[in-house]
């Protein structure tokens, strides 16, 4: 039932993003190339934009669907992604590893990862119920906060449950499931010694002949399936928004007030946004962390910040805009300042930064502005320098372009096309 | 009285006995007793009770601070009523949430036109059909399920059409609601109301802002609303439009009933000039 203006609305956004893509793929090439990297090393630097950018396009879809459209102010976005990555833990671990798990296989732990995310989405729902705005983005901030709490608290760090041991790790984190895309390339997937299967033989001989790592490989396998979860959730987020339930959503944004007065339980709605939203969020943190380790420090206030940034650059209210922010942020001002920096360092002798801020200031004085710079570009004060980027580009943003890169545009809330009629009236 | 309303105690819970049942006509649409809401120390609305009888346009007028807004308010659902009964169409609706007042057919607009800026004239029209299939999240998004939704929409979208050309604002069709004049709003406010399928609409002061041409098309529109069927309780400051358009009116005065009846007879009454012209009134 597509039409001729919603199909060119969907090529325009295949050639943004795919142009979009194909921008940050030759601006790192040519990164990696000033860097003097091999091949290898390109195309592993490849793989981390993609791996990030496609983890936070998912985190930024599913805030969009909160915030963006139904004006949910979620400021719990790091909580719901620790259940989803904890509960996924718990559950898979095996349970000889500390803190043990309860080492069911891997796709009941990911589901039940998601299914948990989602519970306490819904429970932090309930206060949102009655609040609006600023009070629920402090409800939901404190919920956050209270789960990362609980998560590194000692009590939990291991603990007994009807005989069956289970633990988080408290501050000492947790180590998690392999990454299933092992068992692509592996005969025994969990070991780390594992010999490769014919197929991971096959693949890491013919990617041996480029100089190109085996764990290269395996990565970009893993950010690829990241990639079609993307597609995926993109395609569903856009069915939920451009239905009747999407604008009802939108009009909960606009005026909840009106949505009540023209017949919709607006309580229903909301409900249901958190649940998805924050199923997606776990989701999405489960596919980020997998194979790694859980660790309380990954889930602070400032990785919903993170989100929010990234759905602001991209435009709220639009899922194009979403993916986009997703990786204009992941890739240009998460990765970017460190980029900055090696290619400076590699450009400019810039010597040994000086240890303080006013030995550094204080060269300027001799016109000298090379320690300055290397401070500034120093290991230790390159996240320093990330969020002054981040202030920066969110400043110019909201003074110039408040709507983001896409959010000007009109998505509207359909399953069909409203300007075209049937009956053949005005066109 | 003919049927009594079914006695479900409602959220307020107060006592509610039946006194002034000396109106023997037939069961008007909307009935209204002994309504009381108060801020505070200050009684907003204070024993208000009132009918409105199926397809009339009755006008509720009152200076201002008189109540009318907060009697819609308590009405719809908006705000809960200290204690009193809202009886509609034979049920008692008395402190339902706004929404299931919709669903039941009693809607209302608001005082200051309440658009949904950033949503286009057409989707703030096709928001406000009852029962839409893709209202379900599930329907919307599983292939199958999603077919009855596009259908539904597709007939949805003639009717929202149809309304907006009705309303004369067709053009305006692909706006955002926010780039609307003030009249415009009044007429796409209009529109989306209508669209909900409603039995009766509370207008609360349709024409402010309305430029006079306007008026007059959008007065027109409403009469040929209330010869089809529907019926109106509206709220309007201008006296000439509701002496001429309204019929029964009801006045109300520092949060109490004053009088009701005709124009002839309202205008006529001594304690309605009193209250519009300062004089303080007693009973």
């Amino acid at each position: 039932m597509s039409t001729t203006t919603g199909r060119a609305d969907r090529i325009n956004d295949a050639v943004l993003l795919l142009g979009f893509a194909l921008g940050i793929y030759v601006l790192f090439t040519l990164v990696s190339f000033v860097l003097g990297l091999d091949l290898n090393g390109t195309v592993n630097t490849l793989r981390r934009i993609t791996f990030l950018s496609a983890v936070y396009a998912m985190l930024v879809l599913a805030l969009n669907l909160q915030w963006g459209y139904a004006g949910l102010f979620n400021l719990g976005v790091a909580g719901f992604m620790a259940v989803g990555v904890y509960t996924m833990g718990m559950l898979s671990t095996a349970p000889s590893s500390t803190p043990p798990g309860l080492g069911l296989p891997l796709p009941i732990g990911i589901l039940g990862g998601i299914l948990a995310a989602s519970l306490v989405g819904v429970v932090a729902s309930l206060p949102a119920l009655r609040l609006r705005g600023d009070y629920l983005a402090i409800v939901t901030l404190a919920f956050s906060e209270i789960i990362r709490r609980t998560y590194r608290s000692p009590v939990f760090q291991e603990f007994t449950v009807g005989g069956l041991s289970l633990g988080t790790g408290g501050s000492r984190g947790m180590s998690l499931p392999s990454n299933p895309i092992r068992s692509l390339f592996y005969e025994n997937p969990t070991e780390i010694t594992s010999p490769p299967s014919a197929f991971g033989n096959a693949v890491f001989s013919a990617a041996e002949g480029f100089g190109i790592q085996s764990t290269v490989v395996e990565g970009w396998a893993w950010a690829i399936v990241l990639l079609l979860v993307v597609a995926g959730i993109y395609v569903l987020l856009r069915r939920v928004g451009n239905s009747p339930f999407g604008r009802v959503l939108k009009a909960i944004r606009e005026d909840e007030l009106v949505a009540s007065a023209l017949g919709k339980d607006t309580r229903w709605f909301k409900i249901k946004v958190f649940a998805l939203g924050c199923a997606l969020m776990g989701l999405a943190a489960i596919l980020w962390r997998i194979g790694g380790i859980a660790s309380t420090s990954s889930f602070m206030p400032i990785q919903t910040f993170y989100v929010f940034v990234a759905l602001i650059i991209g435009g709220a209210g639009s899922n194009t805009g979403s993916v986009i922010g997703g990786a204009v942020f992941a890739s240009l001002l998460f990765e970017g300042p460190n980029f900055v920096r090696r290619v400076v360092t590699e450009l400019v002798p810039v010597g040994n930064a000086p240890n303080t801020f006013f030995d550094a200031v204080g060269a300027l004085a001799g016109l000298d502005p090379t320690p300055l710079l290397a401070y500034t570009l120093s290991d230790v004060n390159v996240s320093a320098l990330r969020l002054v980027l981040l202030g920066v580009v969110l400043i110019y943003l909201i003074q110039n372009r408040p709507d983001g890169l896409l959010g000007h545009r009109k998505e509207v809330a359909a399953s069909v096309d409203l300007s075209e009629r049937t009956g053949g009236g005005k066109q | 009285m003919t049927t009594a309303p079914p006695e479900q105690e409602q959220a307020t819970g107060e006592e509610y006995t039946e006194t002034d049942d000396t109106q023997t006509e037939e069961s008007p649409l909307l009935r209204v007793r002994n309504l009381e809401k108060s801020f505070g120390g200050i009684t907003a609305v204070d024993g208000v009770s009132f009918d409105v009888a199926q397809g009339t346009m009755t006008g509720l007028i009152g200076p201002n601070g008189a109540g009318k807004s907060t009697t819609f308010d308590l009405i719809t659902g908006v705000q809960k009523p200290d204690s009193g009964r809202v009886v509609f169409d034979g049920t008692d609706i008395t402190g339902n949430r706004p929404y299931q007042n919709t669903n039941r057919g009693l809607v209302r607009t608001f005082q200051i036109a309440r658009e949904l800026d950033e949503m286009t004239v057409l989707e703030n029209v096709m928001l406000a059909p009852q029962n839409q299939l893709g209202e379900a999240l599930w329907r919307s998004v599983l292939p199958g399920a999603r077919d009855g939704v596009v259908a539904q929409e597709t007939e949805l979208r003639e009717e929202a059409w149809e309304t907006l050309e009705f309303f004369e604002i067709d053009h305006l069709a692909e706006e955002y609601a926010g780039s609307l004049s003030g009249g415009q709003r009044k007429l796409l406010e209009m529109a989306r109301v209508l669209m909900t399928d409603p039995d009766m609409v509370l207008l609360d002061e349709p024409l402010a802002g309305v430029n006079p041409s306007l008026e007059e098309k959008l007065l027109e529109r409403l009469h040929e609303l209330r010869e089809e069927g529907y019926t109106f309780l509206l709220v309007e400051h201008d006296m000439d439009v509701i002496m001429n358009n309204c019929d029964p009116l009801i006045v109300m005065h520092q949060g109490q009933l004053l009088t009701a009846g005709s124009p002839a007879e309202v205008q006529n009454d001594e304690r309605v000039l009193d209250a519009y012209f300062g004089e303080e009134v007693l009973g």
